[in-house]
C-alpha cells in the first residue's frame, strides 16, 4: 500500500472506531448543524403560573451567547431558539413540531416540564430527534429501551424522596410525617418516593397529606390541617412561592416540625430570605447544585467564574435564584456533548454520545457529584446531599449519596 | 344605567331587518355568496397540498378552534348567555375521545359522536342551574365549570390518567388515498367544520335560531308570547357545547396527547376572545376567531420577545376599539348599511342625493 | 376545636383580601356597569410600585401614599383612554378589553421585575396573638379592609361626589341635565377602585409574596365573593370575600378529597347563588318588557 493509502486506512479505521461504523466525512451533519452553526430547539413557560422557571432558558441563552463569543463550539456557533409555551402540552406540541420541521433543529435540548414533555415524548421519539436533557425530575424519563431519543438530567424528584425516607427511618424512627405537595406529577412524586421508602411503615407513619393548585393564593388552610393532625415530621413538595408562604404560616401558628424541604425550593434568596431566615433554621433538604448564596462558595473560583459570567452575560438575572445555575449547568452538559460529537453532528451521534457521558464534572455540581450516562442508564445525575439551613445558609452534611434507579 | 346581558349584541341584524331590504340588492350578495363559498371550499381542499406539515397542522387546528368557537358563538352570540366556560367542554370531549380511544380501543373516527353527545348531556344539565343566572352571575357559574376541569381530571384520575395524561396513537389514513396523516387529519377537521357551519346555519336561520334571538333582545316579550324560555335557553347551551365537545375530540386526536395541563383557564378565555374578534353573533366570525387564537400569540411571540402577551393584549384591544362587534359582525353592519343604501335610492326614484341622514344603521 | 376556629381566622385574613378587591370590583360595577377583569393585575402593578419605592429608600407609609395617588390617577387615565372607546358598544367588547388589560399588566410587569419571587415589607409586626389563632398582621389587613369600607360609606353617603357618582350610575341621562359631568364620574370611579386595588395589593404582598402572578388566585376568588354578596353592593362584596375565605378554609380541611377543594367551595357558593341569583346583599335587576 501506498503512504497515502494507508494513512486514508488508518483515518478510516480510527473513525471507524469512533464513530461506530459510520463512514468518515470531513462534517457529517443532520439537520440544523453546518460548518457555521448548530441549531438547539427548546420551549419554556416565560408566562403563566410556572413562569419564575423562564429563568432557566434566559440563563441558558446566556451561556450559549458567551459560548459562541468565545468561538463557539469546535469552531461552530449555536443558533438556541426557545419558545414559550406556558407549560400547556398543546402548545409544546405546536412549537416543537414547528422547531423540528420548520426550524429543522439538530435537537432539542431542556424542555421543561412533564406534561410538556410527555406531549412531545413520542414525536420526538418517531421522529428520531434527541430529546435531550429534559427539566423535570420525572422518573420516567429514564427509558432507555422505549424511549432511545430521551434523556433526563436532574436528579428525580423520586431519589430525592427516597433519601428523606431513609434519613427519617434510620434518625427518626417514630416520626409521625404530614406531606403538602403540589397537586400534580411534581408534588405527587415526591409522596411516592417517600412512600417507597418508608416500605411497609410508609401508612403508619404518613399521618396526614395535603395537596394545593398553582391558582390558589394561599396553603394557609393546608397548614393548619397538617397541624392538626399531629404530625411532628413535615415535608414541604411546593414551588418557592408556596414553599415560603409554608414556612412562615407553620412559624406563625407555632409548629416546630422537622421540616424538610424540596431542592426546587432551597433558594435562600428566593424562598428563605422572604420567609423569614430565622424560621428556616433545622431545616432539612438535599442538594446537586451549589446553592449561589451559600457563603461557603463564594471565594471559590467556580463560583467567581459564575458570577462574572452572570455579571456580562445574565446580568438580567439575579443572583440568589438558583435557576441561574441550573441553566449553566445544563448549558454546560449540553455543551459538553457537542464537543464531544466533534464533526459528525448528526442526530445518532448527538444521541450516542449523550448515553456515553463518562464522570463529568461540573463546575457548579457540588463536589463528588458528577454526570455519567450509558446506554442502559439515561439518569445523568442520580446523587445528592443532605443538606441543613442554619438561618443563613445550606450547610451540607453527611456524605453523597447514590439514589437508586426507579 | 342599566344594561342587561341581552345588550352584549343589540344590533346584530335579526329577521326583521333582513326583510325590510330589496330582494334584488340581498339576491346579488347572494349569489355572490354562494359561488365565493364553493370556491373557499376547493381552496380549504387543494390548499394543504401546498403547504408544509407543520402549516398543515396549524390549520387544522385553526378549524378545530373554529368549531369550538361556533358553539361559543351560538350560546353567547345567538342566545346571549355568556359563557367562560367553554374551554371545560372542550376537555370534556378530549377526555371523551381521548379514554374511548386509549381504553376501549374506540377507533378515532367513531369517538366523534360519543363526546358531541356526552358534552350535549353535560351542556343541558349545566344549563338547567344557569338558568337562573345573567351577565356577571352567569360568567361566574360558568368559570366555575372553567376552574373545577382541571381539578377534576387530576382526582378521577383512573379514568383519566391524573396528571400524567393520556398519550393517543395518531390516526392512519386509508390506505391509497396517498395522504399522510397531517393532511387526513385536515381533511378530517375541514368536513367536521363544514358540517358544524352547515348545521348551525340551519338551526339559526329556522325556527330555533329565531327563538334564541328573540330570548336574547326581549325574554320578557318572548315569553309572553309563548316561547318556552326554559327549554330553547337549554337548548342553547346542550348543542353549544355539543360543538365545543366535538372540537375538543378532534383536538385530542390532532395532538395526540390529554393532561389537565392543556385545559386552563386561559383557554376558555381564548375562545371567548376569539368569539368576540371575530364576531360574537356569527357563523364566519367563528373561523376568523379560530385564527386569532391561533396565530396572534405567535405573531406576538415575534414581534416582543420580553413581553408577547402584552402584543397580544394589545391586538385584542384594538380589536375592539376599531371592530366592536367583530371583524365579521362589522363586515354584515357594512354590507347592511350599503343594502340600506341601495334601499332608499330604489324608493326615493332613483335620486341618491335625499333621505341618507334619516338613515341610522 | 382549636384547630375550626384557627381555620375560621386563617380565613378571615385570607378572605379579607378578597374582600378588598371585591370592594374594588364592586366599585367599577356601580359606576361603569363593567366587570374589571385585570383589577388584580392592576392591583399587583401598583404593588410593584410601591416595592419599588420602598426598596429606593422611601419608608413605608410615604411609599403607600404616593402609590394610592399613582394609582387613583393611573384607573382615571386607563377609564378615559382605554375603556371610554368601549363604553358604548357590545358588552363583550368591554369584557375582551379588560381582559386585554389583564395581559397587558401582567406582561409588562413579568418584563420589567422578572417573574422571580420578592419580599415586600408589612407595616404591621408580625406577632402570634391569642395562642396563634391569629397574627397582628392579620389582624391589620383585617383592619384596613373594615376601613376602606367605611370610608367608602362615608364618601357615597355624605359627600357631594359621592352623591353625583350614585347619580351618573343609576340614571345617566338624568344626571347629565342636573349638570354632573358623567364622564368625569366614570373615571373618578375607576381611580378610586384603582386605589383600592392598590391598597389591598400592598396588604397582601407581605403574606403572598411579590410576583406577577400574585393576584391570579385572588381575583377568582373576589370575583366569586363580590358575586356572592351582590355586585351592586359594596357591604355584600365585603361580606362575600370574607365568607369565601372561610369556606375555602374550612372545605379544604374538612373534605376528605381535598384536591377538590376549589370544586366544591365554588359549588357551594353557586348553591347559595341558586337560591338568592342577586347575591345576597344585591339587588334585583329590574327590566322593561
Amino acid at each position: 500500500m501506498s503512504r497515502k493509502q494507508m494513512t486514508s486506512a488508518a483515518t478510516a479505521a480510527a473513525s471507524l472506531l469512533l464513530a461506530g461504523g459510520l463512514a468518515f466525512a470531513a462534517g457529517q451533519y443532520g439537520p440544523g448543524a453546518s460548518d457555521a452553526e448548530i441549531k438547539l430547539g427548546n420551549t419554556m413557560p416565560y408566562s403563566g403560573p410556572a413562569s419564575a422557571y423562564g429563568a432557566i432558558g434566559k440563563a441558558e441563552v446566556a451561556y450559549f451567547n458567551m459560548i459562541n463569543e468565545q468561538g463557539g463550539v469546535n469552531g461552530r456557533r449555536i443558533n438556541f431558539i426557545t419558545r414559550d409555551d406556558g407549560y400547556s402540552p398543546p402548545k409544546t406540541v405546536e412549537l416543537v413540531r414547528k422547531m423540528v420541521e420548520e426550524d429543522q433543529v439538530l435537537a432539542l435540548f431542556n424542555t421543561l416540564g412533564t406534561p410538556p414533555n410527555t406531549a412531545i415524548q413520542a414525536y420526538a421519539n418517531d421522529n428520531k430527534v434527541p430529546q435531550l436533557f429534559v427539566a423535570t425530575g420525572a422518573d420516567k424519563w429514564n427509558d432507555p429501551k422505549n424511549h432511545p431519543w430521551t434523556i433526563g438530567w436532574q436528579p428525580s424528584y423520586r431519589i430525592e424522596a427516597r433519601i428523606y425516607g431513609r434519613y427519617i427511618l434510620k434518625n427518626l424512627p417514630n416520626a409521625k410525617i404530614a406531606v403538602l405537595y403540589q397537586n400534580d406529577d411534581f408534588g405527587k412524586d415526591y409522596l411516592i418516593g417517600l412512600r417507597e421508602a418508608l416500605g411497609p411503615k410508609a401508612d403508619t407513619m404518613i399521618v396526614a397529606t395535603k395537596t394545593y393548585e398553582t391558582t390558589d393564593p394561599t396553603v394557609d388552610s393546608q397548614i393548619v390541617s397538617l397541624q392538626g393532625s399531629g404530625a411532628d415530621t413535615l415535608l414541604t413538595a411546593a414551588v418557592p412561592k408556596f414553599a415560603a408562604q409554608a414556612i412562615r404560616k407553620v412559624f406563625d401558628i407555632g409548629w416546630k416540625p422537622t421540616h424538610f424541604l424540596t431542592n426546587v425550593s432551597v433558594s435562600v434568596g428566593a424562598v428563605m430570605k422572604p420567609a423569614g431566615p430565622e424560621k428556616g433554621v433545622g431545616f432539612i433538604s438535599a442538594g446537586y447544585l451549589k446553592e449561589p448564596t451559600d457563603p461557603q462558595w463564594a471565594n471559590t473560583p467556580e463560583y467567581k467564574e459564575w458570577l462574572d459570567w452572570m455579571k456580562k452575560y445574565n446580568s438580567a438575572g439575579s443572583l440568589t435564584d438558583s435557576n441561574n445555575v441550573y441553566g449553566y449547568s445544563a448549558a454546560q452538559t449540553m455543551v459538553a456533548v457537542l464537543k464531544a460529537s466533534g464533526d459528525n453532528l448528526t442526530r445518532e451521534n448527538l444521541m450516542k454520545q449523550a448515553a456515553g457521558i463518562h464522570d463529568l464534572k461540573l463546575p457548579m455540581l457540588l463536589p463528588g457529584i458528577v454526570i455519567s450516562t450509558s446506554e442502559t442508564d439515561f439518569a445523568p445525575i442520580k446523587q445528592m446531599q443532605l443538606m441543613k439551613f442554619d438561618g443563613s445558609t445550606w450547610q451540607l452534611f453527611g456524605e453523597v449519596i447514590s439514589g437508586s434507579g426507579s | 344605567m342599566e344594561k342587561s346581558s341581552a345588550a352584549i349584541v343589540p344590533d346584530t341584524p335579526s329577521a326583521e331587518r333582513y326583510g325590510a331590504m330589496t330582494v334584488g340588492t340581498w339576491r346579488w350578495i347572494g349569489t355572490w355568496r354562494w359561488i365565493g363559498t364553493l370556491a373557499l371550499i376547493a381552496f380549504a381542499i387543494a390548499l394543504p397540498f401546498t403547504l408544509s406539515n407543520y402549516h398543515v397542522f396549524e390549520l387544522t387546528l385553526v378549524m378545530i378552534y373554529a368549531i369550538a368557537v361556533l358553539g361559543l358563538n351560538i350560546l353567547t352570540g345567538y342566545n346571549g348567555q355568556i359563557s367562560l366556560g367553554h374551554g371545560g367542554f372542550f376537555a370534556a370531549g378530549a377526555y371523551t375521545a381521548a379514554i374511548l380511544m386509549h381504553r376501549y380501543g374506540v377507533p378515532y373516527w367513531a369517538t366523534l359522536p360519543p363526546a358531541g353527545l356526552i358534552c350535549f348531556v353535560l351542556g343541558v344539565l349545566f344549563g338547567l342551574p344557569a338558568l337562573r343566572f345573567d351577565g356577571p352571575y352567569l360568567a361566574l357559574v360558568t368559570l366555575a365549570m372553567a376552574l373545577a376541569t382541571p381539578q377534576l381530571l387530576k382526582y378521577f384520575d383512573t379514568w383519566t390518567g391524573g396528571q400524567q395524561g393520556i398519550n393517543l396513537a395518531k390516526p392512519m389514513p386509508p390506505a391509497g388515498l396517498g395522504l399522510d396523516r397531517d393532511r387526513w387529519l385536515y381533511l378530517i377537521a375541514l368536513v367536521a367544520l363544514l358540517i358544524a357551519i352547515r348545521v348551525a346555519a340551519n338551526m339559526l336561520n329556522g325556527r330555533t335560531g329565531r327563538a334564541w334571538v328573540a330570548i336574547r333582545d326581549h325574554p320578557i316579550a318572548a315569553a309572553a308570547m309563548g316561547i318556552d324560555t326554559a327549554r330553547y335557553k337549554t337548548l342553547a347551551f346542550g348543542t353549544s357545547t355539543l360543538f365545543t365537545g366535538v372540537a375538543g375530540a378532534l383536538s385530542a386526536i390532532a395532538i395526540g396527547y390529554v393532561s389537565p395541563e392543556s385545559y386552563s383557564l386561559f383557554l376558555s378565555v381564548s375562545f371567548l376572545v376569539g368569539s368576540a374578534v371575530g364576531g360574537i353573533a356569527t357563523i364566519g366570525g367563528a373561523i376568523v376567531g379560530g385564527f386569532f387564537i391561533q396565530f396572534v400569540p405567535n405573531l406576538a411571540n415575534d414581534i416582543s420577545d420580553a413581553a408577547p402577551w402584552a402584543i397580544y393584549g394589545l391586538a385584542m384591544l384594538l380589536c375592539m376599539y376599531t371592530m366592536p362587534h367583530g371583524v365579521v359582525g362589522s363586515i354584515r353592519s357594512w354590507l347592511t348599511r350599503l343594502a340600506e343604501r341601495t334601499t332608499v335610492r330604489h324608493a326615493a326614484g332613483g335620486r341618491s342625493d335625499q333621505n341618507d341622514e334619516g338613515w341610522t344603521s | 376545636m382549636h384547630e375550626f376556629w384557627q381555620q375560621v381566622f386563617s380565613g378571615l385574613a385570607a378572605g379579607s383580601v378578597y374582600a378588598s378587591v371585591a370592594l374594588a370590583l364592586v366599585m367599577i360595577y356601580r359606576s361603569t356597569d363593567l366587570v374589571n377583569f385585570a383589577q388584580g393585575e392592576m392591583a399587583m402593578f401598583s404593588t410593584y410600585i410601591a416595592w419599588t419605592l420602598v426598596n429606593a429608600g422611601m419608608p413605608f407609609w410615604g411609599a403607600f401614599a404616593i402609590t394610592l395617588i399613582v394609582s387613583f390617577v393611573g384607573g382615571m387615565v386607563i377609564e378615559r383612554v382605554v375603556i371610554r372607546p368601549v363604553e358604548n358598544a357590545p358588552v363583550l367588547a368591554a369584557v375582551v378589553v379588560t381582559i386585554g388589560l389583564l395581559l397587558i399588566f401582567n406582561s409588562v410587569a413579568g418584563w420589567i421585575y422578572t417573574y422571580t419571587v420578592q419580599d415586600f415589607p408589612s407595616p404591621f409586626p408580625d406577632r402570634p396573638l391569642f395562642h396563634a389563632l391569629i397574627t397582628t398582621r392579620d389582624l391589620g389587613v383585617i383592619a384596613v379592609t373594615l376601613i376602606m369600607l367605611v370610608l367608602l360609606f362615608l364618601f357615597f353617603r355624605f359627600t357631594s361626589t359621592g352623591l353625583a357618582m350614585r347619580a351618573a350610575a343609576q340614571n345617566p341621562a338624568s344626571a347629565r341635565l342636573c349638570g354632573i359631568r358623567v364622564g368625569r364620574m366614570l373615571a373618578i370611579g375607576w381611580g378610586l377602585a384603582a386605589a383600592i386595588g392598590a391598597t389591598a395589593g400592598i396588604m397582601v404582598a407581605p403574606v403572598l409574596f411579590l410576583d406577577p402572578n400574585m393576584m391570579g388566585g385572588v381575583l377568582l376568588y373576589a370575583f366569586a365573593g363580590a358575586l356572592l354578596g351582590g355586585i351592586t353592593s359594596p357591604v355584600g362584596a365585603v361580606v362575600g370575600g370574607l365568607i369565601v375565605g372561610v369556606t375555602e378554609n374550612l372545605v379544604g380541611t374538612y373534605l376528605i378529597a381535598s384536591q377538590l377543594k376549589l370544586t366544591v367551595a365554588l359549588a357551594l357558593i353557586i348553591l347559595v347563588l341558586v337560591f338568592r341569583p342577586n347575591g345576597l346583599f344585591g339587588t334585583a335587576i329590574v327590566r322593561r318588557v
